[in-house]
Order: C-alpha cells, then structure tokens, then sequence
C-alpha cells in the first residue's frame, strides 16, 4: 500500500489538488478554451471509432483464429501481442514509414485525423482479439448444432447464439481499447502533426510551464477514464454471477 | 454451424489483410528503410555514442523498475488472492490505476509531488538529491506505468489453484516463508514469468511519462525512444536513415520480448 501511495497515489492526488488550486472557477476556465475542449472532443470522438472499429475488427480476427485454419496461424496468432510489445513511439514511426510523406506505395496520409484513428487502431488491437478469443475457444458447438438442426440460419445461429455469449468479451475488449485510445501520447506523438489530442495539449502545457491548465484538462480525463474503468467493473461483476 | 466455403475464405482473407495492412506493412516498411543503405549504414546509427548511452540508459531503468514492480506485484497478488483484508476491493481498484491514466499525466504527478517547488521535491532537492529531470524521475515514472502488469496476471492464478496446497504444507509443519517458495512460487512462475515480460515491453518502449520528467539531454538522460523522438522532432517531416535504424533497433529488442511473451503465455496456459 505504501509502495502504490508513493508511486501512483500521492502523485495523482496532486494532479487533483493542483487542478483545483485556484478555485473552481480557475479551474473552469482553463478547461472551458477552445483548445481544450476541442482537444477533448477529438480524442474521445477518436477513441469511439477506435473502440467500435476494434470491435467489429478485434472480433472477426478471433474469429478467425478459433474456427479457421491455415498454414501460419500460429505466427499470426503471435503478431496479435506484437502492438503491446513494439515501444508506442516506434509504432507511430512505422505508420508514417508506409503512410507518410516518402511513403513507398505513395499514399499519404499522416499528421491527420485519419492517421490518429489508424495509430490508436494499431496500439489497440489486441485488447478485443484477446478477450473474445478465448470465450471463443470455450463456447459449446453442441447449441449451435441444435440451433441449425432447428433450421436457424448461419446468420441466425450467430445473432442469437454466438454473439450473445461474446457480447460481454467484446464490451469489455472495447471499453480497455477506449480507456487506452484517451490516454495515448507515444503512437500519436510524431504522427499527430497539428491534430490537437489531449494528451499532446496536456503534454504542450507541461512544456510552456503552465502546469494550472495541464492539471485541469488531466483531471477531466482522468474523470473519463475512471468511468469507464467503473463500467468495466459493474460489468465484469455481472458476468461472474 | 458449418459455414461456407466461401465464408470462410472471405472471412480470413479480411483478417489477414487487416493484419497487414495494420501491422506487417508498416514495420515491414521500417525495417526496410533502415537497411536500404546497406547494414553498414544502419550499424553506424545504431553506434553513435548518443545512441548506445541511451540504449544503456533505457536498460538500466528497467533492469530497476522491474523487479520493484515484480516484487510489489506479487506481495499484492498475495494479498488479493488470499487475505480477507477489508479494503481489499479499493485496493483491487486502485491498482489498475496506472492503466487508465494517461502516461502524460503520470508525468505531470511525478513533477507536481517530486519536482522542485512540489510537495516533496525541496525536500530531496536540500539534500542535493534531483529526482525530476534526472534518471531517479524517469525510473519512477516507469515504475508507474508498468506496476499493474504482475499483479494482473498473478492474482489469477493463485485464485485458480486455492490455497489448498498451501494449507497442507501448513499442516504438515512448514513455516509460512517455507511455503511461499515451496509450494506458491513454483504454482505461480509462468504467470510470474508472462507478467515480467509484459513489464519488461512497456518499460523499454515507454515514451510519455519518461519524456515529461526528463531534462532530454543526450547521453545523460535520454533513453532509445526518447532519442528517437527528438531526432524525430528537429528533423521535421522528412524522416531519416538514422531514426529508422533507431526504431529497429527498439523493434528487435521488442521482438524478443515478443518471443518470450509467446514461449511463456503457452506455458502459462499449459499449466506448469
């Protein structure tokens, strides 16, 4: 406990009381510019398409990797980690190497709104794939044989069947892509350009020693992600009973 | 259900080239740039003294931060798992903590608590100590983003072998020390094992919080993904050989933790 207070605890908390520092009404103002409301709105707006694309792309590619198979699946069941495994900042790097300005196949791209979604797309693949894979591997195909056997459809059988079994991996696959998507700076940091994220304005605050307004936008960002991690939570209690 | 052949087919061929598209193409592209000068051009980027102090640098922070965030891990896993602790719950929450803040305001926190003018920062600063702009900050500040990654993936381990084990070796005379090695730690090694990893990545790659509290002074207090983005940075859009043969270099490093993390995460799965 000691250990978590020193480290994560006392630090934050400083975040808070920095933020509320000169009042409530400081800390209104600073958040209530348009460079941080904006900032806000793009990044959650970003982190939606991220999490929504992640989990129509994140379960399709688990999908794949429990029914299918095919010579090489076991490497592209190991390149899924490779977005926790690659340092964020090369990640960003290699996105602009195939979609920037000397890009080799000359599409570019980057330093765009696009560009943020692709990078956060990219660092967060693995969540989805990797919660919905193994509710696949369990799920019993006896109930699907039945379904069929009554004469449901492939569509059918996957709209009633399957994807309510994987609606709560798939949720909460897509929750983490969010929570993280909100926070991103390493991916996003060389590809952003002038796109403004939140973390890049609270980062540009720190930078010009306005530590006030870098507070403010942080607690409201932390507030973002705490809900959802406490969504996460109700959720996952849900689904142990 | 049995799906169509052509399902199947059309199916896999949108993942795999999702994929590609995704992840291939684009390191793929990286790896080729860095070598389209020739290895030995590559090789000499990669030998600037600039960057092998950072390549130093970046492994000496997390040859620190890990087993602090392992020893911690596993103390608190213990405690999850096994104690009846009230608080348990808050403490369950707060460890997950560092996955949802944002790393750029890990590193705001870590100035505003231990930077000059902040609640303990004076305090290390009278003695002569300087925590923030210096190694000590950037060590902390991994430490933060990597703490949650043993718990995680210990806590449910020992919740799935219960403590039955561990109360016969009780029964049987042993010393709760002598239990703890004998009969928890092998249990929980390949879990123990995967969580290190997991630390390991994020402490070599981490960029956010490690840029805000450090003084970005080459062959001091830069390490590889620091450098990276300040070369990076002064160059503008026009990225060069140099960077490239950075980000593989970081790549590579990356993809050995890539190989243990698979070795391990099978094991894991296998059981012992």
């Amino acid at each position: 406990m000691l250990y978590l207070s020193v480290f994560v605890l006392i630090p934050l908390a400083a975040v808070v009381v920095k933020a509320f520092s000169s009042g409530l009404g400081t800390l209104w103002s600073s958040i209530d510019n348009t460079v941080a409301v904006r900032a806000l709105v793009i990044t959650l707006v970003a982190s939606l398409i991220v999490a929504a694309i992640g989990a129509v792309m994140g379960t399709l590619v688990a999908w794949v990797l429990v029914r299918d198979s095919f010579a090489g699946k076991r490497f592209v069941n190991a390149l899924i980690d490779l977005p926790f495994a690659l340092p964020t900042i090369v990640a960003g790097l290699t996105l602009i190497a195939l979609y920037g300005p000397d890009s080799p196949v000359g599409i570019h791209f980057a330093y765009t709104r696009g560009a943020v979604i692709v990078a956060l797309m990219f660092v967060t693949l693995p969540f989805v794939v990797r919660s919905v894979q193994p509710v696949l591997i369990e799920l019993d195909l006896e109930v699907e044989e039945a379904a069929a056997s009554l004469g449901a459809s492939n569509a059918t059988t996957f709209r009633r069947i399957i994807l309510p079994a994987l609606r709560p991996a798939i949720f909460s696959g897509a929750a983490l892509a969010f929570a993280r998507s909100i926070g991103e700076f390493g991916s996003l940091a060389l590809i952003a350009g002038k796109v403004q994220i939140a973390s890049i304005v609270i980062y540009d605050n720190i930078e010009s020693g306005s530590e006030q307004s870098a507070a403010a936008l942080s607690v409201v960002l932390m507030l973002v992600a705490l809900l959802v991690l406490f969504i996460l939570r109700q959720v996952g209690a849900r689904i142990d009973r | 259900m049995t799906v169509s052949r052509r399902t199947t087919l059309s199916l896999r061929v949108l993942a795999l080239a999702y994929l590609t598209l995704l992840l291939l193409a684009p390191v793929g592209v990286v790896f080729w740039r860095t070598f389209e000068h020739g290895v030995g051009t590559a090789w000499s980027f990669m030998t600037t003294p600039a960057a092998i102090s950072a390549l130093w640098l970046t492994v000496l922070i997390a040859v620190i931060a890990v087993p602090l965030n392992t020893i911690f891990g596993v103390g608190a896993a213990m405690v999850l798992a096994r104690s009846k602790a009230r608080g348990k719950a808050v403490l369950d929450a707060l460890i997950d903590l560092p996955f949802v803040v944002s790393p750029v305001i890990a590193g705001l926190a870590l100035i505003l608590v231990y930077g000059q003018g902040g609640w303990f920062g004076d305090v290390f600063l009278n003695n002569g100590i300087r925590i923030i702009y210096a190694v000590p900050g950037m060590v902390i500040a991994t430490v933060f983003v990597s703490l949650p990654f043993v718990v995680r993936e210990v806590t449910p381990v020992l919740r799935e072998v219960g403590d039955e084990q561990e109360e016969a070796a009780a029964t049987l005379g042993a010393s709760s020390w002598q239990t703890f090695w004998r009969v928890t730690l092998p249990t929980i090694r390949w879990g123990i094992a995967y969580g290190v990893v997991l630390t390991t990545a994020r402490a070599l790659g981490e960029i956010g919080a490690v840029l805000v509290v450090s003084s970005n002074v080459a062959g001091s207090t830069l390490t590889l993904p620091l450098l990276l983005f300040q070369r990076d940075s002064q160059i503008g859009s026009q990225v060069t050989t140099s960077v490239y043969a950075l980000a593989t270099e970081l790549a590579v490093l990356s993809i050995a933790v890539l190989l243990l993390m698979t070795m391990f995460g099978s094991r894991r799965e296998d059981g012992r």
